[in-house]
């Protein structure tokens, strides 16, 4: 067992001595030093407070979607369509902010409402890719990639039609939302600390789903083997559509979190990659909810 | 060909799977190699084919010359060739592609030639094939004659079969027998690996029986069947007389259904089953028993008729419903659809029950594990992954998974592959669960001795038609042997309604 | 419209289809062998980065070309050794790839952005490109263009009319079968991997170098263009006829978008610009959803008449894969 352990233990060591020494090639062959560069990259991490929290910044939508992915990865399923799942929870969160704009609601409400409405509309759009996927036969792979460049179109579409600035229609997003409209943030840091809590909830959420529920060990038995699991009397369809759910609901957080609490208004990169990434990272730890928050 | 085993020794790590076997098998014979399950058989026949390398001091004599064999190709180089368990064949390509594959010559095979070659060879042994039909058009037993014609083009005198007559009928394994027994004439060598008493006692000139992994006997006809038994297992075992059923209730009523998928149709069975019945389907693969089972299961839709279960209309129901209505079905392929590879024990018993709450309770999970293990005599741990358990662990764990309350256990080949005690045990406990649950039981087998043993009915299918029942204890192998190949259908009709 | 701006329009088609067709049969060589290449999408990029960036620094076309290829080539070698050799899961492995090389691609290629550089100039061929209508359609082309023609037929020849063709469908099929007849099944999965890359990176010059010569970064157009070629291989059925027939009716109606654009002046560009994308979910959705659950259902519900019918065409638009695709062989 031990040994098998260190065995894992050198072959990841050596896969990351492996990335190391692939990236220093690519910085060299643009005459970029990769000492200077790690270095800036180490500095512009942990630096300072501010620096620091800009990590956290990039780390709240990662972990909302590294959950959600968790969850497809369980049940079997490629959910790559997850970008566009963020991408339409941002185009949710502003939809109703917009919305709310002018209303005598409380301010807090309408920032719930519109965290609310960022998980329908990543739900939504997982459940167009689910559906193909559980109805037609589309693999999500396909789908979730079409519907992606769908979402990112929608979003140009309506940054520079419906909801274009007055006067003249840009690249930097539609107009910014007022202040009360914002998560609270840390002090004068892009941070918020609720944010933070709601992606922790969200990741413990899905470790207990996985680890500890009756549908987490038939979701697995989903994703493991499609059949049987249908055999053994798990609706299995349904199962799956559940998976593409959660995964949309929580990527949608994941873009309203971009929307009300960094960018505060609609921009063309709105999704900044996150989708893909947590993809990686997902696949990196190897499906275990344990291994998604570093300790 | 003479083939000389010598001293043929193999490790799996910590296993030793062959002990130093020594056997001389003499040109022109058929030669039996029993044994059941995990005995070696396999392992040495991989060793003769190339599939695997023996452990350094083993050797393998040919015709008097030692032989280093690298691979199946390099087998076949030296007049070695093997007919797998499941063939080794392509199923979407034409007959002619497949038999071509492989074959060596140019850039651009000349079709027409080999098929006037295959044509030629068909009919030197009495076989009937389009070179332009496609090969999944045939039935496993077509597909081991194919096989066999091919080794035979490619030069092949010595033939290992591979449990051969597991999921053939009863005609083709007649038409197998006949042609394997011109073979020593041709000075052709035939190894016949089997775990069927019956089938090495009628084909075999000297059978050698291997257990634990070595050699424990050699013997020539005429055969005591007992004493292979106990050579077999080390000691003496015996099926025991047929259990008619008491029967009760109807369980599952058919009136004129009819099924139909791409291949086949089936029209207007009506039957009746009652509660501790035990009714076996018979036929050659494909003949349409698939399609009569998944119907029972729910798994297949009507397409006319009606289908009750203990009075209530499930007809068009689906799957689900069935199972909650108390029907269970346990498919053939164990590891592609009856469990979960890479979940244990005891996530599969957890699974089985009614979810009780949101959370899985992990203690009550591990006794429930630790007492289906015990009962059902499963060598495993409670967190032992299903795929590291042998096949006849395998199946007990699925019959384990068996709900209660039960109305009607259907069954695919419950005993394919599994040496005669797990089949002893496991219709022990199927019948058990009649007695107790009053279940019927309705199963597929291509084994016509265990259809007659444990059956009260029997169904023969032959093409889409379906047999009216017949009595198992008034109905012999070689009766049903020909109803399975469409013999005798006038006087036994398709007599329904 | 005149009759000599259509025949134009479709000469155009025929040409722009090229990359389509390469990587279609690129990947169609992979699969048959059993390795789903999935970088596809990033490899095109890298490659059309790289093959223009080797052109324009040579002042050699056919360099760039070069360059291209073994670009493919190299990314398929890792795909190859991630799957055969370590076993990972080829989409894992894959879907990393195609997001590295997008990203590499566009890091790579800034000193390139919007560079006029050398382009693949047409190459009419003489007496046959006099031929009306055939002349301008077929054989007024570049030479890339007159490659793809002829890419389309050699490999549907390979593949079902040679012998080792016959040894890629059954190394693909059932790979046991295809070892005891004597088959070096990994050696040959790494060689069908590495060619079909190639061709694959072939695709990406064709870009930069004719069809849409120069390197434009994120502007491109390219972005997503692996994915159509990926679901027009399963549209094609692993034939690389078919997946031909596929990739040119693609062009065709990209053609036909941007001639109706005029037209259609109330459709926003992003649609039409995304419309490739729909289209593609649509194709895959009449290829697979004949194997879906419910439709089963639906057809034994019906009368006879219908559901012969129906059950004809869902047949006949439906594609299956070879059986061990993306399934490691192990001798035992």
């Amino acid at each position: 067992m031990i040994k098998n352990r260190l065995g894992n233990l050198s072959y990841q060591l050596a896969a990351l001595l492996l990335a190391f020494g692939v990236v220093s090639l690519i910085l060299l062959s643009v005459d970029a030093s990769p000492s200077e560069a790690y270095k800036n990259i180490f500095k512009g991490s942990f630096g300072e407070m501010r620096k620091f929290a800009e990590v956290l910044v990039a780390f709240v939508p990662l972990l909302l979607v590294t959950a959600g992915l968790l969850v497809t990865f369980s049940s079997g399923l490629w959910n790559i369509g997850v970008e566009g799942q963020v991408v339409l929870g941002a185009i949710a969160t502003t939809w109703v902010y917009r919305f709310y704009l002018d209303s005598d609601l409380p301010p807090t409400l309408i920032i719930i409402l519109a965290i609310i409405g960022g998980m329908l509309g990543g739900a939504i759009w997982a459940a167009l890719a689910g559906i193909l996927k559980v109805f037609g036969g589309v693999n999500e792979i396909f789908g979730g990639l079409g519907l992606n460049f769908v979402a990112t179109a929608l979003t140009i579409y309506l940054i520079f039609g419906p909801w274009k600035r007055p006067g003249v229609a840009s690249m930097s997003g539609t107009v910014p939302f007022p202040d009360e409209f914002s998560l609270p943030l840390w002090q004068n840091l892009r941070i918020s600390p609720w944010a933070l809590v709601i992606a922790l909830i969200g990741i413990v959420f899905v470790y207990f789903l996985l680890q500890g529920t009756y549908f987490g060990l038939r979701l697995k038995a989903v994703g493991k083997n499609f059949r049987a699991a249908y055999l053994l009397g798990i609706p299995t369809w349904q199962y799956s559509m559940y998976s593409f759910l959660i995964c949309g609901a929580l990527a949608g957080a994941a873009g309203a979190m971009q929307v009300a609490a960094v960018y505060h208004r609609l921009i063309p990169s709105i999704s900044s990659g996150y989708g893909y990434l947590g993809l990686m990272v997902a696949m990196l730890i190897n499906y275990q909810a344990l291994w998604a928050v570093p300790h | 060909m003479n083939v000389e085993l010598k001293n043929i020794n193999k490790h799996f790590g910590a296993v030793h799977a062959n002990k130093g076997i020594n056997l001389n098998i003499p040109t022109g014979t058929i030669q039996g190699i029993l044994g059941e399950n995990g005995a070696g058989k396999s392992t040495l026949m991989k060793i003769l084919s190339g599939f695997i390398q023996p452990d350094p001091g083993s050797e393998i004599i040919l015709d008097g010359k030692p032989v280093v064999i690298h691979s199946p190709a390099d087998a076949i180089k030296y007049g070695i060739g093997m007919l797998h368990q499941d063939p080794l064949d392509f199923p979407p390509m034409k007959l002619l592609d497949n038999f071509l594959l492989g074959l060596s010559g140019g850039l651009f095979p000349n079709r027409k030639e080999t098929a006037q070659d295959f044509n030629l060879l068909a009919r030197e042994y009495g076989f009937s094939f389009d070179p332009e039909s496609y090969v999944d058009s045939l039935t496993v037993g077509e597909r081991q004659q194919l096989e066999i014609m091919r080794l035979l083009f490619l030069g092949a005198r010595v033939f290992i079969l591979d449990e051969p007559t597991t999921g053939i009928s009863a005609g083709q394994k007649e038409k197998l027998f006949a042609t394997l027994k011109k073979f020593p004439e041709q000075a052709m060598t035939v190894i016949f690996v089997s775990h069927k008493l019956e089938d090495v006692e009628n084909l075999c000139d000297r059978v050698a029986v291997l257990r634990g992994g070595g050699l424990v006997g050699e013997t020539k006809p005429p055969y005591v069947t007992s004493n292979l038994v106990e050579m077999m297992f080390g000691k003496a075992i015996t099926l025991g007389a047929r259990q008619p059923a008491e029967a009760g209730e109807v369980t599952i009523s058919m009136k004129n259904v009819s099924l139909e998928d791409v291949r086949m149709k089936i029209k207007n069975v009506s039957l009746d089953i009652h509660a501790g019945e035990v009714i076996g389907l018979a036929g050659m693969e494909g003949s349409g028993q698939d399609l009569f089972i998944r119907a029972c299961a729910g798994l297949m839709r009507t397409v006319g008729g009606r289908i009750h279960l203990q009075g209530q209309d499930l007809t068009g129901k689906s799957y689900h419903t069935f199972k909650h209505a108390g029907v269970n079905f346990l498919p053939a392929a164990r590891l592609e659809e009856g469990l979960v590879l890479g979940l244990s024990l005891t996530d599969h018993f957890v699974l089985a029950e009614e979810p009780k709450g949101l959370f899985i309770d992990r203690a009550a999970g591990q006794k429930l594990a630790e007492d289906r293990i015990q009962s059902f005599n499963i060598r495993g741990k409670p967190d032992s992954t299903v795929e590291s358990l042998s096949g006849g662990n395998q199946q007990r764990a699925e019959l384990a998974l068996l709900q209660t309350p039960l109305s009607l256990i259907l069954l695919e080949h419950p005993t394919r592959g599994l040496d005669i005690e797990s089949v002893i045990y496991i219709w022990s406990k199927l019948k058990g669960r009649c007695k107790t649950d009053g279940a019927a039981i309705v199963f597929i087998s291509s084994d016509l001795e265990e259809v007659l043993q444990y059956s009260d009915r029997v169904l023969v299918f032959f093409n889409g038609m379906v047999s009216a029942p017949l009595d198992a204890g008034k109905t012999t192998v070689e009766e049903l042997g020909q109803l399975i190949g469409g013999k005798g259908w006038a006087d036994k009709g398709e007599a329904h309604d | 419209m005149s009759q000599e701006t259509i025949l134009i329009g479709l000469a155009g088609v025929l040409a722009s289809a090229s990359p389509l067709i390469f990587a279609v049969i690129g990947e169609t060589l992979s699969e048959r062998a059993g390795v789903i290449n999935l970088s596809m999408n990033g490899t095109i990029l890298l490659s059309a980065m790289g093959g223009f960036a080797v052109a324009y620094n040579t002042e050699n076309i056919v360099l760039g070309f070069l360059a291209g290829m073994l670009i493919g080539a190299l990314v398929a070698l890792i795909v190859a050794f991630a799957s055969i050799t370590l076993q990972q899961s080829q989409v894992a492995v894959g879907f990393v790839l195609a997001l590295t090389c997008r990203d590499l691609a566009y890091f790579l290629g800034n000193d390139y952005m919007g560079v006029p550089g050398p382009r693949l100039q047409a190459m009419p061929i003489p007496v046959l490109g006099d031929i009306p209508v055939l002349g301008p359609l077929f054989f007024r082309h570049d030479v890339i263009t007159y490659i793809s023609f002829i890419a389309i037929f050699f490999a549907w020849l390979w593949i079902f009319r040679t012998r080792p063709g016959l040894m890629l469908q059954g190394i693909g099929e059932k790979p046991a079968a295809a070892y005891i007849r004597g088959a070096n099944v990994n050696l040959m999965r790494y060689v069908y991997t590495i060619v079909g890359g190639a061709l694959i990176g072939l695709a990406g010059p064709a870009f930069s170098l004719a069809i849409r010569a120069g390197w434009m970064g994120t502007i491109s157009g390219l972005d997503g263009f692996g994915w159509i070629a990926l679901s027009i291989t399963i549209f094609g059925g692993w034939n690389p006829v078919r997946g031909a027939f596929g990739a040119y009716l693609f062009a065709f109606l990209q053609w036909l978008g941007l001639v109706l654009q005029p037209v259609l002046t109330q459709v926003p560009s992003q649609v039409l610009q995304v419309a490739p994308f729909p289209l593609m979910i649509l194709t895959l959705l009449l290829v697979n959803i004949g194997n879906a659950e419910w439709v089963e259902r639906t057809l034994a519900a019906m009368p006879e008449s219908a559901r012969k019918i129906f059950a004809k065409m869902l047949r006949a638009m439906r594609t299956s894969p070879p059986a061990a695709l993306g399934v490691p062989f192990e001798r035992d």
